[in-house]
């Protein structure tokens, strides 16, 4: 298990159990974080399931990946940590992540 | 005003469940027309992932979207489906027992005993950036597509994506426009190689400018647009001037009209039963992902099991009276004339 904690853009967090081989969208969608649309069911093939990286946790979730920057041209107010949450797998090296999610997905 | 077109079926979405309520109507000798926003069949699977597989489609390991879609239409072929395509159904009227009426925001209108609607996840719309104050300009000076290009003549248009919209847009209207600015988040283009060495070759020539950044803000007056602010990569603000904003940043799936046709929606999907797949309405019937019941599954495969469910009730209202014998396409000649195969 490794604790994940989403910031809602109205302040409320949102700390949920993730499992490891899940991703980070799976665990919002299970846990009812407001903000997370994921259209497309974690095909990376929509970018409403936006999310920014706390500062902290940058090195540790990586890069994004080539598709996942493509798709991140849909959406909105994309900045350096930005990442599309279906495609950042939960593991035990990200217990205690903690994720910003944007006013609304778009 | 165009004629009204009658048949027995039409079927709003034309992506995969839609495509295979086709063949199950057809079976039964039933016709169809299907309606689709897009402009092409295949719905999500051509729009969302064209290129990405399936893997869990009953014996087909392994089929892209697109694959899918051509697979479905060489299936349904037989049966003569007619497709509108480019049209939404914006209202959905009964008049009578199995007498529908439908019309489209391109002026279509039918008139049908059923209607099935396989909408998936709703209309695939533009998506609209949510810059503050944008909706003040829709319309005048902001467009999600171009209807008449003559429209933006000596216009200062601003372009904002990286995909083939944008660029096709950009490369196509800078000729016409006053001036042409396209604005992108990054140096890097989806878009057709083509189009963007096109596009960079106007930059280098001095007919437009390309500028790496993100709207943030809109400036103007009475729903006429001055200027666009932007934020560069690097951090700092800068301001396009512009009477014209094209943003292309996509589809999106929204509702529409569907929940305007008094259908009962649960969490914005349509309530059916799971005997006919029919809505709280008589004769209209929902499949695939746009409807729900105790137990429902988003997958294809479900969406085609309750298009079989729901041509048998569509055949008692279409034929009234009649008795419907089920018969299995490996066995019966009667199933295979109508396929072109006997």
């Amino acid at each position: 298990m490794a604790k994940i904690t989403f910031i809602q853009h109205d302040g409320k967090e949102i700390t949920a159990n993730g499992t490891p081989g899940m991703t980070v969208m799976e665990t919002a969608i299970k846990n009812q974080v407001q903000g997370i649309d994921a259209d497309c069911g974690g095909a990376c093939a929509c970018a409403t399931c936006h999310v920014y990286v706390e500062p902290d946790w940058l090195e540790k979730v990586g890069k994004r990946n080539p598709m996942e920057e493509d798709m991140l041209d849909f959406a909105f107010d994309v900045r350096e940590n930005s990442r599309l949450s279906c495609q950042i797998k939960v593991s035990d090296a990200l217990d205690g992540l903690r994720v910003k999610v944007p006013e609304k997905q778009f | 005003m165009s004629e009204v077109i009658t048949t027995d079926v039409v079927i709003i979405g034309g992506g995969p469940c839609g495509l295979f309520a086709i063949f199950e109507l057809g079976l039964l000798d039933i016709k169809c027309h299907v309606i689709d926003i897009l402009d092409r069949p295949g719905g999500q699977c051509a729009e969302l992932y064209p290129e990405k597989p399936i893997y869990d489609i009953p014996a087909l390991p392994l089929v892209t979207g697109a694959d899918l879609t051509t697979r479905l239409l060489e299936q349904a072929k037989p049966f003569k489906p007619e497709f509108h395509f480019n049209q939404m159904v914006t209202s959905l009227e009964k008049r009578g027992d199995n007498d529908f009426h439908l019309t489209t925001d391109g002026g279509l209108k039918f008139n049908c005993k059923v209607v099935v609607i396989a909408a998936g996840g709703g209309s695939f719309m533009p998506k609209k950036p949510p810059i503050p104050g944008i909706e003040l300009y829709e319309g005048s000076s902001v467009f999600y597509s171009v209807k008449k290009m003559e429209a933006l003549r000596d216009k200062d248009v601003l372009i904002i994506g990286g995909g083939d919209s944008a660029l096709d847009w950009t490369n196509n209207l800078q000729p016409l426009a006053r001036s042409m600015t396209l604005l992108h988040r990054r140096d890097e283009f989806r878009a057709a190689p083509d189009s963007v060495n096109k596009m960079r070759e106007l930059v280098a020539t001095g007919k437009m400018q390309l500028k790496i950044g993100q709207v943030i803000g809109l400036k103007g007056e009475g729903g006429v647009l001055s200027a666009a602010t932007v934020k560069g990569a690097d951090g700092t603000f800068s301001e396009v001037a512009c009477n014209a904003m094209l943003p292309f940043f996509g589809l999106t799936m929204k509702l529409g009209p569907v929940a305007d046709w008094g259908l009962g929606l649960t969490e914005n999907l349509i309530a059916v039963d799971t005997e006919k797949f029919e809505s709280n309405v008589p004769g209209i019937f929902a499949v695939g992902d746009i409807n729900t019941y105790p137990g429902k599954l988003k997958l294809i495969l479900s969406g085609f099991h309750e298009a079989a469910l729901m041509a048998q009730q569509a055949f008692r209202y279409i034929n009234p009276g009649e008795r419907l014998t089920f018969q299995y396409t490996t066995s019966s000649s009667n199933l295979q004339k109508k396929l072109g195969v006997a």
